[in-house]
This record gives C-alpha cells, sequence and structure tokens, in this order.
C-alpha cells in the first residue's frame, strides 16, 4: 500500500515535471512568425519557398533535440545572417530600429506644435484704434468752439 | 515674428521637396539595383564583384582577387534548390575537362545550411571549390535572381559572355556555356603582345 503511494507521488511529480519542460518549449508557429525567409523576405509561416520549407523542418529538429527559441534564433542568424529577424533585437545598435521612428514621431509633433502655436500667436485679432493725442492747436480750437457751443 | 517662422517652415518643405527630387534623379542616373548582371545584359563587361568567403572544399578562405590570371565559371547555387542537383555533374565535367588550361570553377553556396551544403557536395562528388555565402552577400552585388545562375569572369577579373540564370542543360544552353568558358579562358590583348615577343 505505502509503495503504491510512493509510486503515484512519482508519477505525479514527472507528470508536472514533462508539462513544466513542455510548457517552456519553444513552440514552432512562435518561431516561424519570428523568422523571415531569406528569398522571399516574408516570415516563415507565410511563405512556401524551399529554403523555409526547409528552415522550418529545422526548426522542429531543433526543438525536439531540446533547443529553446534564443538557441534557435542564434543558429539560423549564424547560418543566414541578421535579416532573417522579423524583429530587430533591442539592444545594440539595434536600438536604434525602435528608437528612431518613435524620436522622429515625437520630433514632429513638438515642431508641428511649435508652427501652429507660432502660427495662431500671428493670427491675434489687432487691437482696437489707437487715439492719437490732439496737437495743442487743434485742442484749444476744440476746446473753443465746445465753449461757444455751451454758450 | 509669426511671418519669420512661416517663411522657414516653408523654407524647409521647399528644401525637402528638392532633396527628394535629388535623390529621385541620382537613382534613375545611378541605379545599380541589377548589381553585375544589369551592366553584362547592357553589353557591359563589368569587374566581377570581389568576394572573401570561406570554403566548404576544405579549410580556409577563397579570395576572388586571387583568382586574376585565370579564368573563372562562378555558379551560384544552394542545396535546397532542385536544377542546382541537375547541373552538378556537367560543372564536375567542366572543371575536369578545362581545369589544364586555366579555368577554376567556383561554387557559391548562398542562402543555405552550411551542412547541407557540405552534404550536397558529397553526394554529388563535387571536387572543385566551393565557398559559402549564407548571408547572401554577394547576391546583391551580382544581381542574382534565383538560383542557379552561372557567371563567367576573363583573366582580368571582368564578368564576359552571357549570365545563365537558371540550370545548365546540356541541349537548352550548352553552347552559351562553352562560349563563356571560352571568353573566360581568352589571354587578353596586353598578354597576347607579350607572349608574341617571347623572351
Amino acid at each position: 500500500m505505502r509503495l503504491a503511494a510512493v509510486g503515484l507521488v512519482l508519477a505525479a511529480a514527472l507528470a508536472i515535471a514533462a508539462a513544466a519542460a513542455a510548457a517552456d518549449r519553444p513552440s514552432p508557429a512562435d518561431l516561424e512568425a519570428e523568422l523571415v525567409c531569406p528569398t522571399c523576405k516574408t516570415t516563415l509561416d507565410q511563405s512556401d519557398a524551399p529554403v523555409a520549407r526547409r528552415m522550418k523542418a529545422y526548426i522542429r529538429e531543433r526543438i525536439a533535440a531540446g533547443a529553446s527559441a534564443d538557441e534557435i534564433k542564434a543558429d539560423l542568424v549564424a547560418q543566414f545572417g541578421r535579416g532573417v529577424l522579423a524583429e530587430p533585437p533591442k539592444e545594440g545598435f539595434d536600438l536604434l530600429a525602435w528608437v528612431l521612428p518613435l524620436a522622429g514621431v515625437v520630433l514632429g509633433a513638438v515642431l508641428v506644435g511649435a508652427l501652429a502655436w507660432s502660427w495662431s500667436r500671428g493670427r491675434e485679432p489687432p487691437a482696437g484704434p489707437v487715439e492719437a493725442p490732439l496737437d495743442a492747436e487743434l485742442e484749444r480750437r476744440v476746446d473753443e468752439e465746445l465753449a461757444r457751443y455751451d454758450g | 515674428m509669426a511671418g519669420r517662422a512661416k517663411l522657414v517652415a516653408q523654407g524647409l518643405a521647399v528644401a525637402a521637396v528638392v532633396a527628394l527630387l535629388g535623390l529621385l534623379v541620382w537613382k534613375i542616373a545611378f541605379d545599380r539595383s541589377g548589381g553585375a548582371a544589369a551592366e553584362l545584359e547592357r553589353g557591359e563587361s563589368p569587374a566581377a564583384p570581389l568576394f572573401l568567403l570561406k570554403r566548404l572544399d576544405r579549410e580556409g578562405m577563397l579570395s576572388l582577387a586571387d583568382l586574376r590570371g585565370k579564368g573563372v565559371v562562378l555558379n551560384f547555387w544552394a542545396s535546397w534548390c532542385v536544377p542546382c542537383k541537375d547541373e552538378a555533374p556537367l560543372l564536375e565535367e567542366a572543371w575536369q575537362q578545362h581545369r589544364r588550361r586555366g579555368l577554376v570553377v567556383i561554387g557559391v553556396d548562398a542562402q543555405d545550411f552550411e551542412g547541407d551544403a557540405r552534404r550536397f557536395m558529397k553526394r554529388f562528388g563535387i571536387t572543385y571549390p566551393v565557398v559559402y555565402d549564407g548571408k547572401g552577400s554577394t547576391l546583391g552585388r551580382y544581381g542574382i535572381t534565383g538560383f542557379p545562375e552561372t557567371y563567367f569572369v576573363d583573366r582580368q577579373g571582368n564578368l564576359v559572355g552571357e549570365r545563365i540564370a537558371g540550370g545548365l542543360d546540356s541541349e537548352r544552353n550548352r553552347e552559351r556555356f562553352a562560349a563563356g568558358i571560352e571568353l573566360a579562358l581568352r589571354r587578353g590583348a596586353m598578354h597576347d603582345a607579350a607572349a608574341s615577343q617571347g623572351p
């Protein structure tokens, strides 16, 4: 009875370990969406080119051999170059590919904002008419006319 | 102030349009996107783009520049390409037949797994030099549009003859292949003059 219980526990532990390993294993579909066929320049999952078919077979072989997604990608980059990665890595010089478009959008927004602000200031309605002061002679004559009118 | 900003913006817009027009003119005038193949098809004899690549037939590297003085048949292939399998015996035959005359057949295995290429060479008994260009760095400069493609390089290092796109076939393009080999092996005018003078 005790032996059976130990066996059951061991079997459960093995099953859990196997499930965990399967969960860590990369999926061919995910990798095929992240890698590009070098001849047709589309992702492997979209390509039926001979080289793409060979690369898909290679991915499955490597997964079956227990390789991780990063290891498989590194192998393919070593063979075919960085062009097989659908997205550039987010490190080193390749980081520029991610940063520059964002920087361009931000810079463009700032530029458009600054221009809009500048133009809107230029279109402010002009202030009301400014009354020029009368010269002394004209003021004297106006005063005289008004005094005569009042009188 | 606003007027000045507007003027600057207009100036920038005009400059951008002029720059784009300049790029368009430059692209049309100096377009080399077709690589050396495009020049060859225009009847020119451009210098064969040089390369330095790892050899698969033995250890070490092979530089095309080091083959100056020899006629070269350059064959671009990959192990996954079906016509490449059919033409492999013809290339081996040409190498065996003309190597004493100074011909070198070079296989450039591109966009391929190195292990697959080695297996291919063994399977088809390839003994001529083969280099590995997995990343395809030579393809754009030559203007390769598919596999296989074959070029001929003369003793001066220039591309000559006709590019053969597609598999070599003993019926379909045998004459073009033979003519390319003869052009590649032809001695240059300077060399002929020197040779005729004798020691």
